[in-house]
């Protein structure tokens, strides 16, 4: 339309006739982009922190000695199948299973959650230790990056269990699309993460 | 038994946390608190409570969000500069064995007070409102992209200025430094509350910076009206969405850097203490990758208010749009490379402060191409010297000194010699001042007409004019010199008498900026009162060219009543040598948002978690956090935000601007 009215004949045209509605929610997705990337950022200066200090042990523990790589390959796990499961919930929502696709989400927030109390149990290991986030510098940039993402899922599920709720009330509607379409996004975002997290933190850690 | 009450309850506020052993404080107090009382009393009495909650707090219209940003800007210079003259004074009197009248305590809260409000709750609030007045406007958009987020962002930045507010009278503000450095600003050197005031009112208002940041963006790539491309886009408008992909770039640091702080401070961890493996200097680095682009964010927009001032009264299409565009993203991608500067004598090492002085000299390039825009675009044309004008003059004569004293500090060398003295502050308020305010000020005169319907009147305009510019070369010229000489910053006592005279002079240009400030308000205040005479009905006082200039002025709430097409760069001024006319007939319902008072609400619960974790009252922290998570989460429920303004309505505003039109003899 736009085009046309630029190149129109001898009456040149100002205006649109008809109402111009840009589509509701049209820059949902952009907008929700341009968020996951300023959270990305703060991660950045996270990571950045970390690699600053990383090796700043203060004569106290190293990661060595505290960290346990076949309890995180579990954990990464149980994250990493928690996006597949959220994967399916949402291509049982382009077929408009609601059934399925709250079922898939419960499973997804069954994973989140057992990730999350494997970090707990992970956390409270290391602090029984006395590697407590205010031992050394490498310890609290170890304590606010992992716990900063473990903050992050959290908030995650209790958004899933807000959709859960809502979806069950209204059905797949457009916003409820839209907004299961943006925690997939930030799903996956946080799972992109601890991949940096899993092999900065924990992998290169143990070979420092 | 009762006192463990009392500490739980009011964690570490007490009685002593009143500051009544300060006079001064207490004066401030019982003024602001009689105004305060005048104000909640006239409200109250002329019945405005429901107008203004109604009509303007959960307004979700960019046009009056943007008005509002303007107020709170304004209020907070009249405190921001009420800092700055007591340290002008201070300056003056504190030689030959005079403490002055400011004890040290309370200087250190003022020049620190000074910087945090003059950066974060006047620069900010005027370039955000600016932006989110005119951008939609421009673009031929109804409203932005998130109009909800619009409301909040702008109430998140209420309630950090109300935290720095608080801070004067409730406990005590950071006395740091404006970037409250560690370890200065570590829980050892600072056990007070100040640093911790710091830290939360700039946390709760840089969530609604960089929500605002992502809503503009959205709004420019997404809202644009048909065949606008992204280079036939006004340069304001490019200037924005360049400031605001910085503040969406850089907010974030700020606020994971600040976090890292209130962690050391609160948790006990070593970010950046000296003991344990912390590291100082990573704050340093690290709130500085975060400052140098907040310095563009300030200067982008109102370098597009200056193009689009140029234009519209050179009477003629802006000189080099496309070097001007470009120059603007160059300057945004190089704002990133050259943080390191600020910090020369960190002792990084020869090739790394080569790497960044060459960078930072780098950007007076795309800066000075600007600026020779502007001159192009004045040669041959037909200026009107109108107040937008003077102020544009004004700032490329007070500007480009300012950008080559910073190319001088650019020079590492030089900067050993310079850093921390008052050359880099009269550097920094030189492109500050003659950049980012006389910008304002540009483009508040020229776009209040769009926004009220009259006119400023000039001749307080051009008071306030003269007092601003020379006020402004009288108080930091001097600082120049003795800088020059070697005199530091944030001193509160100076031994050498020699040194006095400039101070004078600096106090006296600092008196002339009262007046400026002085006149501006009284410039309001009479076009107020003289706004029958200083109307316009045309919509379009100074020959605009770009697209807020075709609607009425006010615009209705939705702007257009029909979408624009757009077929040229200045749009507007394509339309009426067209030969456009107004549509008469045919008007159909439009689609807007409705009002909401859930910014409000969320924002209170902020401030309320804000102070509860600067007192330790931890129940207070736990109880809003909660109800801040319900209250979003509660808002997610409300699924029927939008509302259709009927035809019928649509048609009868437009019919009252016809006939406003006709009986002006104006164009139809």
């Amino acid at each position: 339309m736009a085009s046309t009215a630029i190149t129109a004949g001898a009456e040149p045209v100002f205006h649109l006739e008809e109402e111009h509605a840009h589509a509701e929610g049209g820059s949902t997705m952009l907008g929700f982009w341009l968020y996951l990337m300023s959270d990305c950022l703060i991660f950045a200066m996270l990571f950045a922190a970390f690699g600053v200090l990383g090796g700043n042990y203060a004569a106290g523990p190293a990661p060595k000695d505290l960290f346990d790589l076949g309890l995180v390959a579990v954990n990464t796990t149980m994250l990493l199948l928690s996006s597949i499961t959220y994967g399916f919930a949402m291509l049982t929502m382009d077929k408009g299973r609601v059934g399925a696709t709250q079922g898939w989400l419960a499973v997804t927030m069954l994973f989140g959650l057992t990730f999350l109390s494997i970090e707990l149990y992970e956390f409270a290991h290391m602090i029984h230790e006395g590697a407590t986030p205010q031992r050394s510098a490498f310890l609290s940039s170890f304590f606010t990056l992992v716990g900063t993402h473990g903050l992050h899922v959290t908030f995650g599920i209790v958004w899933m269990v807000t959709l859960m709720v809502q979806v069950a009330r209204h059905g797949f509607i457009e916003a409820n699309r839209r907004r299961l379409m943006c925690l997939s996004m930030f799903w996956h975002f946080l799972d992109v993460v601890w991949i940096g997290v899993f092999t900065f933190v924990y992998l290169m850690g143990t070979l420092r | 038994m009762p006192e463990t009450l009392t500490k739980f309850i009011f964690g570490r506020l007490t009685l002593e946390s009143l500051p009544l052993h300060e006079p001064i404080l207490v004066a401030t107090f019982v003024v602001v608190a009689l105004g305060g009382f005048a104000l909640l009393g006239a409200i109250t009495y002329f019945k405005l409570w429901g107008y203004l909650w109604r009509e303007w707090f959960t307004s979700v219209d960019h046009k009056k969000i943007g008005i509002m940003y303007m107020v709170l800007g304004l209020v907070m210079l009249l405190r921001g500069f009420s800092d700055a003259i007591m340290m002008r004074l201070q300056q003056a009197i504190a030689f030959n064995g005079s403490e002055g009248y400011l004890n040290a305590h309370h200087y250190d809260q003022i020049f620190t007070a000074h910087g945090v409000i003059m950066i974060f709750f006047v620069a900010m609030p005027f370039v955000t409102g600016l932006m989110n007045f005119v951008v939609p406007l421009q673009i031929g958009a109804r409203d932005v992209s998130f109009p909800f987020l619009n409301n909040f962002s702008f109430w998140m930045t209420v309630g950090g200025a109300i935290l720095v507010m608080a801070s004067l009278f409730v406990g005590e503000f950071a006395r740091t430094g404006w970037l409250a450095y560690p370890p200065l600003s570590g829980i050892n050197y600072s056990p007070d509350v100040g640093v911790d005031y710091y830290i939360w009112a700039l946390q709760v208002a840089g969530v609604g910076t960089t929500l605002s940041g992502i809503n503009l963006i959205c709004t420019i790539i997404k809202m644009r009206a048909p065949g606008m491309t992204m280079m036939r886009m006004p340069v304001f408008t490019w200037t924005s969405l360049c400031t605001n992909v910085l503040i969406v770039a850089s907010f974030p640091v700020l606020t994971a850097v600040l976090t890292l702080l209130a962690l050391d401070r609160y948790v006990g961890t070593n970010f950046f203490t000296n003991d344990f493996g912390g590291n100082p200097m990573m704050y340093v680095n690290l709130i500085w990758i975060w400052g140098h682009p907040e310095v563009y964010i300030l200067i982008l927009p109102l370098f597009g208010v200056f193009s689009e001032v140029t234009s519209t009264f050179s009477g003629k299409r802006l000189f080099g749009y496309t070097s001007m565009v470009y120059a603007t993203v160059v300057i945004t991608i190089l704002s990133y490379l050259v943080w390191l500067h600020h910090f020369f004598t960190m002792g990084s090492g020869a090739s790394v402060n080569s790497f960044f002085g060459i960078t930072t000299m780098i950007i007076s390039i795309p800066t000075g191409a600007k600026m020779f825009n502007w001159l192009f675009t004045m040669y041959r044309g037909r200026i009107r010297f109108e107040l937008p004008m003077m102020w544009t003059v004004a700032f490329m004569l007070t500007f480009v000194v300012g950008g080559m004293t910073g190319v001088l500090l650019a020079v590492p060398p030089a900067d050993f010699v310079l850093h921390n003295s008052l050359f880099l502050i009269a550097h920094f308020h030189n492109v500050i001042i003659g950049g980012v305010l006389f910008g304002l000020f540009a483009g508040i005169a020229y776009w209040w007409p769009k926004a009220f319907g009259f006119r400023l009147d000039p001749f307080w305009g051009k008071v306030s004019f003269w007092c601003w510019v020379l006020g402004f070369w009288f108080a930091f010229m001097p600082l120049y010199i003795l800088g020059l000489m070697g005199v530091t910053r944030r001193m509160r006592v100076f031994d050498d008498p020699s040194l006095q005279i400039w101070f004078v002079i600096a106090a006296f240009g600092a008196v002339l900026i009262v007046c400026g400030i002085a006149a501006f308000l009284v410039q309001i205040f009479v076009s107020i009162r003289k706004r029958a005479e200083l109307v316009d009905v045309t919509g379009d006082p100074w020959d605009g060219r770009t697209l807020e200039w075709s609607t009425s002025s006010p615009p209705p709430a939705y702007n257009f009543a029909f979408t624009p097409v757009i077929r040229d760069n200045d749009a507007w001024f394509d339309m009426k040598r067209a030969g456009y006319r107004r549509p008469l007939s045919g008007f159909r319902p439009i689609h807007m948002p409705k009002n909401t008072g859930t910014g409000v609400i969320l924002a209170i619960f902020s401030v309320a978690l804000g102070f509860g974790l600067i007192w330790y009252m931890w129940w207070l922290a736990a109880l809003s956090f909660v109800c801040l998570i319900a209250t979003a989460i509660g808002h997610t429920f409300n699924y029927h935000r939008d509302f259709d303004i009927p035809a019928a309505e649509v048609a009868q505003t437009e019919e009252a601007r016809t006939a406003l039109l006709s009986a002006q003899g104006a164009r139809a």
